[in-house]
């Protein structure tokens, strides 16, 4: 890791929150930007989440007992009855650490 | 002064509640970069320089994968560009602010102080130091991240890896999706950026699976949109 990679992620962090109040306007984008806009969350998230849950340490599918898939189902359950961020955070951690210490 | 105060403590007060889950969220990347081996001034630089939860992990988790520093920025950029959505909302209650403050803002912009500002300014669109609870609610986030991130560190090295903590990063990310998966146009979106990930993890060139797993998920919300038009 290089101090300039960090800075360089800094910049274009600051500069996307930077233009979204110095340059953008009111009407910069019409209705339907903003409905493709909000699902952007939906279509960036899983990308980082799917291959964190299904591949292994050396990138292969890891389908079968595997500890994550079940803790990341009980959190999905937990977060979609709850709407609640922490208690979907603490089910899946809690759920992973009960397979993992009674395998 | 004195209304200064009053409405920079509002801030403060304002953006507590939604502080509880940012704890758990900045231990966990303080521990995973020392596990990653990263070192604690780098894990530490990066909450001070990028100052953004969903950008520090990708670049951690790429780093750790090996991603060239294009892929790592261009990364980080497609996870930000969900900021864009924002400023078409708060443009129109800032733009009468001078340059410095537009500078301190940007950096102390979080999605959570974003959320509590937006709702007081609807509220407060007459008053002139409004910007003051933006203020606030920003160095209260930075100010609970570092503390955390700090926390993490220290922790990391007495942490054992067979805690496997590193779980903690999907399940931060999927928490922060869950008022999502009532839509079942989001599902889909979701569906289709964790498949193209998952099966482009090794197919997909360079790292480059979040980049491209985001664009297809993307092109398929366009096309759910227009398909509701008609």
């Amino acid at each position: 890791m290089h101090w300039s990679l960090i800075i360089y992620c800094g910049l274009i962090t600051f500069l996307t929150r930077f233009s979204m109040i110095a340059l953008l306007k009111k009407d910069t984008f019409n209705k339907k930007t903003k409905i493709v806009l909000s699902y952007v969350p939906s279509a960036i998230f899983p990308a980082i989440i799917f291959p964190l849950i299904f591949l292994d340490n050396n990138g292969n599918l890891d389908l079968e007992n595997n500890p994550k898939i079940l803790a990341a189902i009980v959190a999905i359950i937990v977060g979609y009855l709850s709407k609640n961020i922490l208690a979907t955070i603490f089910s899946g951690l809690i759920s992973y650490w009960f397979i993992i210490f009674f395998k | 002064m004195n209304a200064k105060l009053k409405i920079f403590g509002k801030g403060i007060l304002d953006v507590s509640p939604l502080m509880i889950p940012v704890v758990p969220f900045g231990i966990i990347f303080g521990v995973i970069g020392m596990e990653l081996g990263i070192g604690p001034y780098m894990t530490f630089g990066m909450s001070i320089i990028v100052f953004g939860g969903a950008s520090q992990i990708v670049l951690l988790q790429l780093f750790s994968g090996g991603a060239s520093s294009l892929v790592i920025l261009s990364s980080v950029g497609a996870v930000n560009s969900r900021h864009l959505l924002y400023g078409a909302v708060l443009s129109e209650h800032l733009s009468g602010l001078k340059l410095i403050w537009k500078l301190i803002i940007s950096y102390v912009l979080v999605d959570q102080a974003f959320a509590v500002s937006n709702d007081y300014f609807k509220k407060n669109k007459r008053n002139k130091i409004k910007h003051y609870h933006l203020l606030a609610t920003g160095f209260t986030c930075w100010t609970i991240w570092q503390v955390s991130t700090f926390i993490g560190i220290v922790l990391g090295s007495i942490i054992p890896e067979e805690l496997g903590l590193k779980f903690a990063i999907p399940i931060t990310f999927l928490a922060l999706l869950i008022n999502d998966f009532k839509k079942f146009k989001n599902v889909i979106v979701m569906l289709v950026s964790g498949l193209i990930a998952t099966l482009g993890y090794n197919l997909i060139p360079f790292k480059a699976y979040i980049i491209a797993a985001s664009l297809s998920a993307l092109l398929v919300a366009t096309l759910l949109t227009n398909l509701n038009k008609k």
